[in-house]
């Protein structure tokens, strides 16, 4: 008999650890539009499965919350059975020994109260609410519900040209999305099952690459009919483009000097540069229904009053400029600036120069991210990116945070600023900070921070920029009568704003700051629904034919991320730092596509709407 | 042209032709459950897997196209596994109450089961749904036989464009039922019963009503009376594997008569009855545009008639407000034949033998009863019923001796009996209002451009200088395409006839059910051969038609005419469907 012995590892362990991994991918896969109530059911057998036996809650407790459910599943239990399941998990939470039984409990708790209704059509009427109603998981995710399958499928087959006029069905910024959309298709890709979501935005963007200039489709007769769109962003120019091909005729107001919004003043061109933007933004202009104004401000140059009656009807997708301020003494000093203000020079072409100057930027999201890596393109000595939270708590993809570090900027978590110093100039010196520790989650499921016991700290600098997030200057609108909810401008979910007949809103001044693919969306929305109230029903379509999906083994595969240049020569400059697939990477990946439009629920309910 | 192997046999298909397809041209039929050519290739059974060489995964044949060199093996070993696998996963869940179940020896379950040997001893234990269906109505729903193919939700989306029925549920909860949470009797359904007539097994049929037919016929107090549907003469043989010669409508009155029926008759003479009433309408509305919105709909499918008030009810005035022919045979025989017999109508039981589901619902409307008080027809039997009642009596009709239809009600012209196939109402129409106009007969087949099976048809037509433009639709889609582009003004037309079963009732919802083939087109055939045959080509030229007019009702559009030979379709409610907000 040893006194010790080292541990090893079944195999039964390893394999059931393997599954765990196989699992956690596939909750990540799961699609939307599942009964919560058998999902939660199902999790409880997997929480029931980890019990150690000991404890009656646990032990015995788990098991009959899972008879409980499954009798309202079968729709044989009643009202009381509901409450019986949130008393069983209420005891079960408050007398179980250890986290297995408390949180497990806990969860059956958060849905018998979160989806009560689900519950209550299961007892009630023998029914689920639940409804697969977009079977395709990526193009359900797509805000602008592209035909990511079909246009996968068209990159597989070498057709990018019809790639790009698939895309432009849904999203008129093929370009601009493959280089910078969230891509929140890529969250529960099918094949993550397998091993790891397909890279979605990488083969739109080696079809935009590859598909030379694509003709836009014709524009429906003339209507006759003007519609004028406030906001020459991804939204605006969404619904210009829409309206236009129904044959409407749009003026464009943009209050800057040139269209594009948040993707000309807000994203650096070393994320997308100017040229293809202005590939994108010249394609919709190409229609010749829209004409643009650039220049001229609603709400100042011209009241929203007045257009209204100019026009038949009117889209607001103003964005949302305005920067928001840190609150705490010294900001006023010169050199603390928004990340607004430095981005919107830089997209005029107006880069500051910080050579020799130590720059700290203020914030954890992709504007933050910006402003990081574009301040180290300035020429700044130091670049320091200070955040209140950890760095995995930070909103920023996280691959762009992994550029910045790389291109050699600092990121220092866990500081909350105090206050801003400033030399006998007025020049800001340096930025206090207070350390921070990790505390208790908040709402938004992220730890909290609060005050360390450890003393301020100074970070001497030259510049600042604020970088903690925008607001819409939603007064001159709101002062004519648009409503406003919680600083955005409240639009139904058809872009309608109440009480203003004919005034459809959408984008980041209604959802507050969010992602292109969003804005986008939107346009997309309100262009189909200004059409109806037009009174008309164009139908926009692609027209292209999708190639016929083959059926074919399932082997792992690695999935294609897209490389940036190296650090060292990319933080110098503002050219475009990610590198496209190779042909032979584009080949690869989108033949990992599961072609989700085809197999599984697609061939039954219809994996594509091929007009809208 | 693509070149493989099947089985090792060499095989040369077209491009993209499925494996099934291919397979069966070479002989081979792949089984499968839940694949309808062209509606339903879902690949949801897994019955008609196949392996193809160097390929891991076994692939369905029905949603696989062939491919130059392929090497499909359709009885491998891991096939013929996976095949007897999936058929017992599917019997796990399925009641398997054969002896009780009007589908046995007409089942594609029962079928694969017994031919893939499965005797006993699943080894799956069973996992029956709960079943909750309203039983009282006229689509009979039973969700421990239902094998979630899915051709019923195809069939009522693909075809008839009705969404009647969805997938509710997800996971292995997910069951069929009326879609947006709804009762069946609550919903839109027109009762075409299609979703019947596709569904592989006996999860879909219709409620039976056999009972009440032989307890009215055990009742000495009751006369009974049946009168048997155009469609039904071309198409209730099938289930006796007889010929259409041998399945004549003599033997037909025959058999219903030793059933025990005491008066055996012929809808076609309400047919002849229903022509002369519509033309007479047709020909008023004619006289007298303006009071009217063109152009008039025949009323003779109850299908439709639910159609049209549930999805565009306000087009429901330009009904033809002339009962179907069942229905005004059923006021007639309760009314003049009563009266003729000097029989109390309330001692009269009317059974209608239909190829229809929908005249179950039709026979139980509220003002459907105009003769008496009391329903007109009382009950209404699919011809699956009629011949349930065959067997269950152990006769064997082709044995039966040849007997006509009773006088003087069992008189049809050819014109009647083309109320079956699609196109042949309003050619019936024609015919009777060609003469009614002119004085005199047209050629018999004057008409004969508005038949075929084109889902939506139109034709003009000149009747003394007067150019009518008519349209014939059957199929509901095909009709929502036709309503839908009569309401845009991008059709106009002064006479529609509408059925609701694709290709009118010789596919209705209420005849034999064959799995893999459809015989509308040979039933259609076999009327229209009737009608050559027939010596009287015309309503107008019915005698007994004409007597029962000259007796009873006059004239067409007459005051008892209006009263018991025709219906007011605002008097009862149909549910309205959510298609009706959705495209109107």
């Amino acid at each position: 008999m040893s006194r010790l012995s080292i541990r090893t590892k079944v195999q039964s362990q390893a394999v059931v650890e393997g599954l765990y991994k196989d699992v956690e991918r596939r909750i990540a896969a799961s699609p939307p539009g599942l009964c919560p109530v058998d999902m939660a059911a199902s999790f409880l057998k997997l929480c029931h499965a980890q019990t150690c036996g000991k404890c009656v809650p646990c032990r015995i407790g788990l098991g009959q919350l899972g008879n409980l459910m499954e009798m309202v599943l079968r729709g044989d239990g009643d009202e009381e059975t509901v409450d019986l399941i949130e008393k069983t998990a209420r005891v079960i939470k408050n007398s179980a020994d250890c986290a297995i039984g408390v949180e497990a409990a806990d969860m059956v708790l958060k849905g018998v109260i979160g989806f009560r209704d689900d519950y209550l059509e299961h007892v009630r009427h023998h029914r689920c609410l639940a409804s697969l109603n977009q079977p395709v998981p990526c193009v359900a995710l797509c805000p602008a519900g592209v035909d990511i399958p079909g246009y996968i499928a068209l990159v597989h087959a070498g057709r990018y040209a019809d790639a790009i006029r698939l895309i432009r069905k849904d999203n008129p910024f093929p370009t601009t999305c493959g280089l910078i959309c969230e891509h929140p298709c890529e969250a529960r890709c099918r094949r993550s099952m397998i091993d790891s979501p397909v890279n979605i935005r990488g083969l739109k963007r080696y079809a935009a690459d590859h598909a030379g200039e694509v003709p836009v489709p014709e524009c429906a007769k003339s209507t006759g009919k003007s519609v004028a769109v406030i906001g020459g962003g991804p939204g605006g120019l969404s619904a210009a483009y829409y309206l236009a091909l129904m044959g409407h005729s749009v003026t464009v107001f943009e209050q800057r000097k040139e269209a594009g919004g948040m993707l000309r003043y807000g994203i650096p061109s070393y994320r997308l540069p100017r040229k293809l933007l202005d590939s994108d933004i010249n394609a919709i202009l190409s229609t010749g229904n829209i004409e643009l104004v650039t220049g001229k401000q609603i709400g100042k140059d011209e009241t929203l009053t007045d257009i209204r009656k100019r026009f038949d009807a009117v889209f607001i997708s103003i964005g949302a400029h305005t920067d928001k301020k840190l609150g705490i003494p010294g900001e006023d000093s010169r050199g603390v600036i928004s990340a607004v203000e430095l981005l919107r020079a830089i997209g005029n072409g107006e880069k500051p120069d910080f050579t020799g100057k130590n720059v700290v930027i203020v914030g954890g999201g992709n504007v933050a991210m910006d402003c990081t890596r574009s301040a180290r393109r300035l020429g700044a000595d130091r670049v320091t990116c200070v955040y209140r939270r950890r760095k995995a708590d930070m909103t920023a993809l996280p691959e762009e945070v992994e550029s910045a570090v790389a291109e050699g900027c600092e990121i220092a978590e866990m500081l909350s600023p105090v206050r801003i110093e400033a030399d006998a100039e007025g020049n800001a010196a340096g930025l206090v900070v207070q350390p921070q520790i990790t505390g208790p989650f908040d709402r938004s499921g992220r730890p909290r921070p609060v005050n360390a016991d450890a003393p301020e700290r100074l970070i001497p600098c030259d510049i600042i920029i604020i970088a903690i997030g925008q607001g819409i200057e939603s007064r001159p609108f709101e002062e004519e009568g648009v409503r406003v909810v919680r600083g955005s401008f409240g639009a139904s979910d058809n872009g309608s704003i109440l009480e203003m007949d004919g005034v459809f809103a959408g984008g980041d001044c209604v959802t507050g700051p969010a992602t292109v693919i969003r804005a986008i969306g939107a346009g997309k929305v309100a262009a189909a629904n200004i059409d109806e109230y037009l009174g008309f029903h164009h139908v926009i379509e692609a027209g292209v034919d999708i190639p016929s999906p083959v059926m074919k083994d399932l082997p792992a595969y690695g999935r294609v991320n897209l490389a940036e240049r190296e650090a060292a020569e990319r933080q110098c400059d503002f050219e475009l730092t990610e590198c496209g697939m190779s042909p032979e990477e584009a080949l690869q990946e989108s033949g990992r596509c599961l072609r989700c439009d085809h197999f599984g629920y697609g061939v039954f309910k219809g994996g594509r709407e091929h007009v809208w | 042209m693509v070149n493989l192997t099947i089985d090792r046999i060499p095989v040369t298909a077209q491009e993209g032709t499925t494996i099934m397809e291919a397979a069966a041209l070479a002989g081979i039929p792949i089984p499968h459950l839940c694949y309808l050519k062209g509606i339903n290739e879902i690949a949801a059974c897994r019955v008609c897997v196949v392996e193809v060489e160097g390929t891991e995964r076994l692939l369905p044949a029905c949603d696989n196209v062939v491919l130059e060199g392929m090497s499909v093996l359709t009885n491998s070993p891991r096939v013929r596994e996976a095949r007897r696998t999936n058929v017992e996963l599917l019997m796990s869940q399925h009641s398997g109450e054969c002896m009780s179940c009007v589908r046995s020896g007409n089942c594609s379950l029962q079928t694969i089961a017994n031919d893939l040997n499965i005797l006993d001893g699943n080894p799956f234990p069973k996992d029956l749904p709960v079943d909750r269906w309203d039983k009282e109505a006229p689509l009979f729903r039973d969700s421990t036989k239902c094998i979630k193919c899915m051709r019923c939700v195809n069939i009522c989306d693909k075809v008839q464009d009705m969404h009647i029925w969805d997938v509710e549920g997800t996971g292995g909860h997910t069951n069929v039922n009326v879609s947006l949470g709804r009762e069946i009797m609550n919903s839109d359904c027109t009762f075409c019963g299609q979703c019947i007539i596709n569904c592989p097994t006996g999860a879909l049929r219709e409620r039976d009503d056999t009972a009440k037919v032989w307890r009215a016929l055990a009742d000495p107090s009751k006369t009974t009376v049946v009168q048997v549907a155009p469609a039904v003469r071309s198409a209730w043989g099938e289930a006796f594997g007889m010929t259409t010669e041998e399945a004549s409508e003599q033997r037909l009155a025959a058999a219903l008569r030793r059933l025990g029926f005491d008066y055996v008759f012929d809808t076609n003479f309400a047919a002849d009855m229903t022509i002369m009433e519509e033309a007479g309408e047709f020909l008023e509305q004619l006289t007298h545009p303006e009071n009217h919105t063109f152009p008039m709909f025949t009323s003779c499918c109850p299908g439709w008639v639910r159609f049209l008030k549930g999805q565009f009810p306000e087009m429901t005035g330009q009904l033809s407000t002339t009962k179907s022919p069942h229905q005004m045979f059923g006021a007639t025989i309760k009314t003049y034949f009563a009266e003729l017999k000097g029989i109390d109508p309330h001692d009269i039981f009317v059974v209608s033998i239909m190829p229809c589901l929908a005249k179950k619902a039709e026979c139980a409307e509220p003002n459907q009863n105009d003769a008496c008080g009391d329903p007109d027809v009382d009950v209404v039997l699919t011809t699956r019923e009629m011949n349930r009642m065959f067997r269950a009596d152990h006769l064997i009709p082709g044995l039966l001796k040849e007997t006509p239809f009773d006088a003087p009600l069992g008189i049809a012209s050819g014109a009647g009996q083309i109320f079956g196939v699609t196109g042949g109402v309003m050619e019936a129409a024609l015919r009777t209002a060609y003469y009614a106009v002119t004085g005199t007969n047209p050629e018999p087949d004057a008409f004969r451009e508005v038949r075929g099976f084109d889902g939506w048809k139109e034709s003009v037509f000149e009747i003394q200088g007067k150019q009518l433009k008519v349209a014939v639709a059957s199929g509901l889609g095909n009709t929502r395409k036709l309503i839908t582009a009569l309401k845009k003004g991008e059709v106009q037309y002064d006479f529609v006839e509408i059925m609701a079963c694709p290709g009118g009732c010789s596919n209705g919802g209420g005849l034999p059910i064959h799995e893999g083939f459809n015989l509308t087109p040979e039933r259609a055939a076999a009327l229209y051969k009737l009608d050559l045959n027939n010596p009287i080509r015309f309503s107008h030229e019915n005698p007994g038609v004409q007597e029962i007019y000259d007796n009873y009702f006059e004239k067409p559009l007459s005051e008892k005419a209006e009263l018991l030979l025709h219906t007011d379709h605002f008097g009862w409610e149909m549910p309205a469907g959510p298609n009706h907000q959705r495209k109107a």
